[in-house]
Formats: C-alpha cells, structure tokens, sequence
C-alpha cells in the first residue's frame, strides 16, 4: 500500500523536530530512512504508526489519512517493529508473541479462530521461527527475538511495514537473513537504518533527513552523494555501483570531514 | 470449601456440612439438624469460607492486572497505594467514632472510598498530557500510599487502645466478620469485573509488548490503563473494604500461576482468581485452626505461609535467569 506524508510538521516540548516533510512510498517499494542520531526519524515513524498526532501535515497509508481511520483500521494496514519491543515479554511463548499480532483484527469480544492461527502459523514459518515456536521470548537470542517481532508483524497480515533499527545489534548473517525475509515478503516497507550499507543494499530508494527536513530522496547512487554524505553524515565516501551489481559505501581512509571534530 | 466449613473451633462433621447446607439451598425440607451446628454452619463459617474466596479471587486479580498495566513485577494493590488509601479510610471512622458505635458498614465504605480515592489520585499524578507513563505512575502509587500511611499513623497515634487494637486488627485483614448479606454486593463487583478484565486478556498481552508497539498493534494504550486502573481500584477497593489489608496474595498468587503456566492473560487471570480464592480460603482455615480457639489476621499468614513457598519457586524457575 502507498504511503505518502505531505507538509509534516512535528513539534515535540516546544522543538521542532520535524519540518515540513514530504515522503512518498510507492507500493511495494523498500524506502530506506536514514540520518544522523537525533534528524528525526523515529519521530517520522510514529506518526505513520498512528502513535503522534501532527498539529500539522497529513500521513496517508493507501490513500486515507491514518487519524481518519480507527486505531484497529490502521493497524491492519500498517505493521511496526520497533525498539521498545524487548519489554517485559517474560512468560510468552514465541507462538503467543506472534499472535498478538492478530490483535487488531479482534474486539473485546473476540476469539481466535483458524484464519488467525494459519495467519501466525504462516508468519512463523516464513520467518524461520518454527524450531522456536515453544520458546519462552525472553530465552531467545537477539537476532531470534527480531526474527520473531518480524513474523509478529506479517501475522498483522500489513499492506505497510514500519521496521525501526531490525537490524541493531545483530551479527552479519542474521542482518542478511532478516534483509532477505523483508525483500521476500513483498510487502511495502519503510525502514530506519543506521548502517548505510545496509541501506544501499536492501533499498530502492532512500530518504535522508536532516535536522528535522528531508535534504534528499531517491535512488541510492541520486541521493547518497559524496557532497550529502559530508555535509549530513559528517564523513568522506562514496556510494558506487560493483561490478556485481551491488552498491555499496567506500569510505575514505581518513573518513571524518574536517569540519567536525 | 466444604472442608473449609466443617472445621474450625468446633469440628462439624462433612456429611452433616452437606446436610444443613443443602438444606438452606434447597429451602427447608429434609431433617432438621441441631440448631448450634446449624447456626455455626450456615450463618458464621459458609459466609465466612465464601467471603475469603472472594477477596482471595479479587485480590489476586487486581494484582496480575496492575503488574502489566505498570510493565512492573512488583505491583500489587500495595504498591500503587490503594491499600493505604482504604486504611486511611477505615481508620478515619474508628478513630472519629470514639464513644458512638458505628456499623461494620461504615469502615467499609470509609476504606472502599479511601482506595478508590488512592487510584484516581495515582491515576491523575501518574499522567502527564494525556500520556500515563508505568513508571510515573508506580512511583506515583508509592508516593501517594506513603502519604495515606503517615495520615494514617498520625490518627494511631492518637487513638485509643480499643482503637488501636480495632485499627490493627482491621489493617491486618480478616474475614471473621463476614454476613450473607454482605455476600451479594461482593460477590457481584468481584466476579464482573474478573469477566471484564479478563475480556481485556488480550490487550493486556499486548502491553507487555511495550507501549509504541502496542499502538502499532492498535491498541489505545492510555485509555486502556485508566479503564484497567479504575477496574483495578474498583475491585481492590471493595475487597479491602470487606476484608481489611490482606498482604502479598496480590503480588504473589499472578507469579506463582505465570510460573506455572505462563502469561498469557486470557488464562493467567481466571486461573489466579481461582488459585486466590483456593489460597485465601485455606490460609483463612489455618488463621481459625492453628491457634484453637483464638483467630489469627489473615495478613500474618499470608506472607508467612506464602513467602517461603513463593522463593523456593523462584529459586527453582530458570526461566528469570534469562529474562
């Protein structure tokens, strides 16, 4: 599903945080959000899950303003995986995380029935997750904990996916694992991404935001210019194409611009 | 529970229990049994065994309840404060009645308000633009109940020793004083809001997931603390008021069948009312028994019986090493 944020403005304890933003995610696409600590970006992402309410500026997932829909509406729409996630989930079993993803599609009144446990068995098995099905949560390794908050998430059965930082923290195969499960999955995404590798491997486009504004969005190789990656990142590089058809970030031998300390 | 009934400072044989209250069930008809028995049965341990359940059952859920709604393994009815609340309550009408009489009724409602005051106050200092912070609102709850309790120790202070000793007995808990009559509006406000909360099984899973992810997954997350708040005060609320200041069953039974089934809401919450009640009525049936005929508060027992049992399983769970 489309999501397009038009004239986005964010103030938070009387900062700015963001400022007249425009994005667009085409359907299907995998849109990277990247930026230095602080540009906004999980800012960005919680209006798009219907978690802050702009004062100013429209969020529109497949066309419909998110706060014109119901909490429920939405998140059937939009799924998230986010940072807050390792709460206290001790005592829930992989299987009973992921079915809480079937919680918007259920009132007060509801109970689960067989679509929602194909839907959660589904989702286990696409993420790999079925050796860990009867696993307490909170035994699981870091990389296991992402896989199984992933297939929570699909279980929402989204048009849209919100993914925060999936990758933080995790060794290089379950970062290439959990990219491929994204990719695979077809769903339109939405990504912050601290590593730009990462990014410009998983991505069709990226956009950059800085200090509260989106300075740039697009192709990678448009976008992730050498003069962006100086003045935003505060580093020399350069974003190539390889021979394999990979781009990837070089960065210079002495990579810290010589404007910032 | 018909065990329960049928032991005590003097022994009723079972089958004579099932007798008598199978009479007074069923209306009349059948033998008439001795009078004295009939008396001790019906009208002071069956209310009484039926009472405990109850309070045991409502504070057991209120405690798993708070315990998600704060994100904190520590909660219970005493922490947030609305046990301290209902002894300010209670309290203020013993002190304040020196000379006159005043009814069972009036201490109860004076705690029953003194908690539902605690929650709301909690509730309120808890927020902050709209947002209820779990942290904010446990220490808030301490706050608050430490507030109550120095009140609360200042009109000890200056009470009476028949006071003194209702106020203590009071804030130690005991259902002694349990009268059918009393049965129906307890039984009512604990066994719905026990159903209702536990229609909220589902979102309250969701809470452990954390707040943004829970409104990622549609959930209000700050309507749903205060309705789960209110419900929470409201069934403390109305246990305390009948039973007085019944430690640790809160924090203790929701852990206990979390250990042994683990936390999913839609069965932790009918399986610890169940476990509460089973519990309260057993540790009340000791209070009566252990210490023939003189009775025993039942806030003693609890956390005497129940703590050392209690860290045994945790010693024994490997489950806590990993979280």
């Amino acid at each position: 599903m489309r999501l397009t944020v038009e004239q986005l403005h964010i103030t938070l304890d009387r900062r700015p945080i963001l400022r007249d933003v425009h994005l667009d995610v085409g359907k299907g696409d995998i849109v990277g959000l990247v930026g230095p600590n602080g540009s906004g970006k999980s800012t960005l992402l919680r209006t798009v899950y219907r978690s802050l309410r702009p004062a100013l500026g429209v969020v529109r997932v497949g066309g419909d303003d998110v706060w014109a829909l119901s909490a429920r509406t939405a998140a059937r729409r939009t799924a998230a995986v986010l940072q807050d996630a390792n709460g206290s989930t001790s005592g829930l079993s992989v299987t009973e995380i992921v079915a809480l993803g079937r919680t918007p599609h259920h009132g007060l009144l509801g109970r689960d029935g067989a679509e929602d446990r194909r839907a959660v068995a589904d989702a286990i098995d696409r993420c790999g997750a079925r050796p860990l099905a009867d696993r307490d949560f909170a035994s699981l390794s870091g990389g296991e904990r992402q896989r199984v908050l992933l297939a929570r998430a699909l279980a929402q059965g989204p048009e849209l996916l919100v993914l925060d930082e999936l990758t933080n923290h995790l060794d290089i195969r379950a970062r290439f694992e959990l990219l491929d499960l994204i990719r695979s999955s077809g769903t339109t995404t939405l990504a912050v991404l601290h590593d730009l590798d990462l990014a410009a491997r998983l991505c069709d486009q990226v956009a950059v935001l800085h200090d509260g504004e989106v300075v740039g969005a697009g192709p990678v190789l448009d976008v992730l210019t050498p003069a962006v990656l100086r003045e935003v990142f505060g580093v020399t590089a350069a974003a190539e194409r390889h021979a394999d058809g990979v781009v990837r970030i070089t960065y210079a031998a002495r990579p810290l611009a010589p404007d910032r300390p | 529970m018909m065990v329960a009934v049928s032991i005590g400072a003097v022994n009723v044989p079972l089958g004579e229990v099932w007798r008598i209250v199978a009479r007074h069930v069923t209306g009349g008809g059948g033998t008439a049994a001795d009078p004295a028995l009939d008396q001790i049965v019906w009208n002071f341990r069956a209310p009484r065994v039926v009472l405990a359940a109850l309070v045991g059952a409502g504070l057991a859920v209120s405690g798993a309840v708070l315990q998600a709604l704060v994100s904190n393994p520590l909660a219970d009815p005493t922490v947030l404060g609305f046990s301290y609340g209902a002894s300010l309550g209670a309290v203020l009408v013993i002190t304040a009645a020196t000379g006159a009489t005043l009814g069972g009724l009036g201490v109860s409602t004076a705690a029953f308000l003194g908690a539902l005051a605690a929650g709301i106050l909690v509730f309120v200092l808890g927020q902050r633009r709209g947002r209820v912070a779990p942290t904010r609102l446990v220490l808030s709850g301490v706050a608050v109940g430490y507030v109550f309790l120095s009140a609360t120790s200042f009109l000890q202070l200056r009470a009476t020793p028949t006071e003194l000793r209702t106020v203590m007995f009071w804030m130690l808990g005991s259902v002694s004083g349990a009268q059918w009559s009393q049965l129906p509006v307890v039984s009512a406000v604990v066994l719905s809001t026990t159903v209702v909360l536990a229609l909220f099984g589902r979102r309250l899973n969701v809470l452990l997931a954390g707040d943004e992810s829970a409104t990622a997954l549609g959930v209000d997350v700050n309507r749903l603390r205060a309705v789960l708040l209110v419900l929470s005060s409201l069934l403390t609320g109305t246990v305390i008021a009948v039973a007085g200041g019944i430690g640790f069953v809160g924090l203790m039974i929701p852990h206990l069948v979390r250990l042994a089934t683990g936390a999913d809401h839609r069965r932790l919450l009918p399986l610890t009312a169940l476990t509460g009640a089973v519990y309260l009525v057993v540790v009340d049936l000791l209070s009566r028994t252990l210490n023939r005929p003189n009775e025993l508060p039942l806030g003693i027992l609890t956390a005497l019986l129940g703590a050392p049992f209690f860290l045994w399983l945790l010693r024994r769970d490997k489950g806590l090493d990993a979280a």
